[in-house]
C-alpha cells in the first residue's frame, strides 16, 4: 500500500512534467508551422489606375494572389448604379469606377475568366458566374469575389493598406 | 537470466537469441487461413507488395527530387526523366503504383463489405483498414503536390481551402496550413515531409495495427462461417488436413496468395511500361502558376467519387456532404445491425444495398471527371443523393433483415 502511493505519486509527477512538456511542445509545433515573418512583410503593391483601358480585364498580383483589376464603362457604370449590391462594390478613383477583386473564386479558390462581351466572370471549376462587378450571380460560390484591402491615394491604389473606403465596404459587409 | 548454450549452428545460435522457430510458427507455419477463400483474399498481400513498390521507387526518386519550387519541377521533368538512369522507371513505378493502390484498396474494401467481413468481432480490423485508407490518401495528396505543376498548384489551392470551413471564414487556418497566402515555397517543404517521412512511417503503423487486428478473429471465409480455429488446426497438424478447415499460412496459402501477386505484377509492369499515361495528368506537365487556374480541375480518379459529392451543392452544403463521405465508411460495423456475417447474396436487402452503393459510387466516380454541364451536373446531383440516402437507410433494412 505505502509502495503503491509512492508509486501513485511518482506517476502523477511524471504526468505533470510530461504535461507540461507536451502543452509546449505543441505550441512550439504551431509556431513552426506559422507563415515566416518575412512572407507576412512582404505585401503591399501599388497599382497606377490612369493606366487601365475600359472593359479590360488586367490581372495583377498581391500576395501571390491573382487582383483583378476592370475599369468600367460609362454603361456598366450605370448599369450599376441602378442595382445597391453592385455599385457599392465598385472603387472610385478620380472620375472613373473599378472592379477590384481578388482573382479567386470564392466557392474553392479556382480562378474565374473573364467575357468582355457578356461582361461577366465564369469559374470553369465548379461552373459558379459573377457579373462585371465581382457580385456572385451563379452559385455555388457563397459570396461576390472579396475586395482586398486597399487605400485610394490620389491616382493610385495601395492594396495591403485599409482605407477608409474598405474599412466601409467591412462594415457594411460588401466584402470579407 | 536465461540460460545459454553452445550453438551447434548459425540457426541455432540465432534461436536461443532471438526464438527465430518461435517466431516463424506463430507468424507463418502455425498461422491459420480458412481454406473456403477465393483470389480476393489475396487483396491484402497484393497491397503489401504495391507498398514495397511505392517505398523502393521512392526511396530511389527521393535522391534525385529538389523540394523547392523554382526546381523541382526541373528535378522531376528534366533531372530524374531525363538524366538519372532509370529514373523513368522510379517515376513511372511510382506514378502507377500510386493509381493502382487505390484500385486494389476499393476492391479490398468491397470485398469486405460483401462478405460482412466488418462484424463480430472484426470491427477493428475495419477500422484500422479505413485508418489506412486516410493515411493513403493524404499520402497521395501529398505526394500529387512534389512535381509542382499546374495541377499539383491547383490541387494543393482546392483542397487546402477546404478547411476553411465554407462560411467559417478560417482563412487564418488555411494560411497556416500553408504557410503562407499562397501554396508557396513553406507550403511545397512541408508537403515533401509529410510525403517522405510522417504519413509513411504513420502507413507502416497502421499496418501493423491491422495485422494485429486480424490475430484474434481470424480471417473470414467466403461463408462467413465461424470456424473453430484450434480444432481445425489440430486437425490439421495430426494430418488431417483433407477435412481440416483451415491450412497454414506459410506455405499452403502463401503459394495461393503470391500466384495472384505474379498474375497482378504482370498487370502492374504493362501499365508502367505501356500505360503509364493514366497515371500522368497531361496537365500537370505545366510547371505550376498561381494566376492561371487550367480550364478544368478535377482530382486522380480515386477521388473523383468524394470530390462529386462536394460539387453539386452550394459550398457549405457541399462540404457538409464532402465530410459526411469521408467519415461514414468508418461507421459501416456499426450501422449495419443485422447480426449476419455472411455474403450480400444471402442478406435479402442488402444484397441490393451493395450493388446500388457500388454502382453509385461508379457513377460519382464518373461524373466527377466531366465538366460541371448538364445532365451530368443533375445525374451527379441524384448521385451524390443516392449515395447519402443509402447510408441513412443502412440501419433500417438491416435492422430488419432476418437471421440467415
Amino acid at each position: 500500500m505505502k509502495n503503491s502511493s509512492r508509486r501513485g505519486f511518482m506517476g502523477k509527477a511524471f504526468g505533470a512534467v510530461a504535461g507540461v512538456g507536451a502543452v509546449g511542445a505543441l505550441y512550439a509545433m504551431k509556431r513552426s508551422w506559422d507563415p515566416l515573418p518575412s512572407v507576412k512583410a512582404a505585401g503591399f503593391t501599388t497599382l497606377d489606375m490612369s493606366a487601365y483601358k475600359d472593359n479590360e480585364l488586367i490581372t495583377e498580383k498581391w500576395r501571390g494572389k491573382p487582383i483583378f483589376v476592370l475599369k468600367q464603362t460609362k454603361t456598366m457604370a450605370e448599369k450599376a448604379e441602378a442595382n445597391p449590391k453592385d455599385i457599392e462594390r465598385l472603387i472610385k478613383v478620380g472620375d472613373s469606377y473599378f472592379m477590384v477583386c481578388i482573382g479567386l473564386c470564392t466557392h474553392l479558390g479556382c480562378i474565374p475568366g473573364y467575357n468582355s462581351d457578356e461582361e461577366s466572370f465564369l469559374c470553369a471549376c465548379h461552373g459558379g458566374m459573377y457579373d462585371f462587378t465581382g457580385e456572385v450571380t451563379k452559385a455555388p460560390p457563397p459570396r461576390g469575389l472579396d475586395i482586398p484591402p486597399f487605400k485610394v491615394d490620389g491616382n493610385k491604389l495601395v492594396l495591403g493598406e485599409e482605407g477608409p473606403e474598405y474599412k466601409k465596404m467591412k462594415e457594411t459587409g460588401v466584402t470579407l | 537470466m536465461a540460460h545459454f548454450t553452445k550453438a551447434t549452428s548459425l540457426h541455432d545460435w540465432l534461436n536461443q537469441r532471438l526464438a527465430v522457430d518461435t517466431l516463424r510458427r506463430v507468424l507463418a507455419t502455425e498461422y491459420w487461413i480458412p481454406k473456403n477463400i477465393n483470389f480476393l483474399w489475396a487483396m491484402g498481400m497484393v497491397l503489401a507488395i504495391t507498398f514495397a513498390l511505392l517505398l523502393v521507387s521512392g526511396i530511389f526518386l527521393l535522391m534525385y527530387y529538389q523540394p523547392n519550387v523554382d526546381l523541382a519541377f526541373d528535378s522531376v521533368n528534366y533531372t530524374i526523366m531525363q538524366e538519372v538512369g532509370y529514373g523513368w522507371l522510379w517515376r513511372h513505378v511510382h506514378g502507377v503504383a500510386a493509381s493502382v493502390v487505390f484500385l486494389i484498396i476499393y476492391i479490398h474494401m468491397f470485398t469486405g463489405i460483401y462478405y460482412g467481413s466488418y462484424k463480430k468481432g472484426r470491427e477493428m480490423i475495419w477500422i484500422s483498414g479505413m485508418l489506412l485508407f486516410v493515411a493513403f490518401s493524404a499520402e497521395a495528396f501529398s505526394g500529387y503536390m512534389l512535381p509542382w505543376g499546374q495541377m499539383s498548384y491547383w490541387a494543393g489551392m482546392v483542397i487546402t481551402n477546404l478547411f476553411a470551413g465554407g462560411s467559417l471564414h478560417a482563412d487564418g487556418l488555411v494560411e497556416w496550413i500553408r504557410g503562407d497566402y499562397v501554396p508557396a515555397q513553406a507550403f511545397l517543404n512541408r508537403f515533401f515531409m509529410l510525403h517522405v517521412l510522417l504519413i509513411p512511417l504513420a502507413i507502416i503503423g497502421l499496418i501493423g495495427l491491422h495485422f494485429g487486428a486480424l490475430r484474434i478473429p481470424h480471417v473470414n471465409n467466403q461463408d462467413g462461417e465461424e470456424i473453430d480455429f484450434e480444432a481445425e488446426a489440430a486437425k490439421y497438424k495430426a494430418g488431417d488436413k483433407r477435412s481440416s478447415k483451415v491450412i497454414a499460412f506459410v506455405n499452403d496459402f502463401m503459394s495461393k496468395d503470391m500466384m495472384v501477386v505474379g498474375i497482378y505484377l504482370i498487370f502492374f509492369f504493362y501499365l508502367v511500361f505501356f500505360h503509364y499515361d493514366f497515371a500522368m495528368d497531361p496537365v500537370n506537365f505545366d510547371p505550376a502558376n498561381g494566376l492561371k487556374t487550367p480550364t478544368h480541375i478535377y482530382p486522380e480518379w480515386y477521388f473523383l467519387w468524394s470530390y462529386e459529392i462536394l460539387r453539386p451543392f452550394s459550398t457549405n452544403v457541399g462540404l457538409i456532404a464532402f465530410a459526411f463521405a469521408q467519415v461514414i465508411f468508418f461507421l459501416l460495423p456499426f450501422l449495419d445491425r443485422s447480426p449476419n456475417a455472411v455474403p450480400a447474396s444471402r442478406r435479402g436487402l442488402f444484397k441490393y444495398w451493395f450493388w446500388a452503393m457500388l454502382i453509385d459510387m461508379i457513377i460519382l466516380t464518373a461524373m466527377g471527371k466531366v465538366p460541371p454541364v448538364e445532365p451530368f451536373g443533375t445525374i451527379g446531383f441524384y448521385a451524390a443523393l443516392t449515395f447519402i440516402g443509402l447510408w441513412i437507410a443502412l440501419p433500417f433494412i438491416t435492422m430488419f433483415e432476418k437471421k440467415a
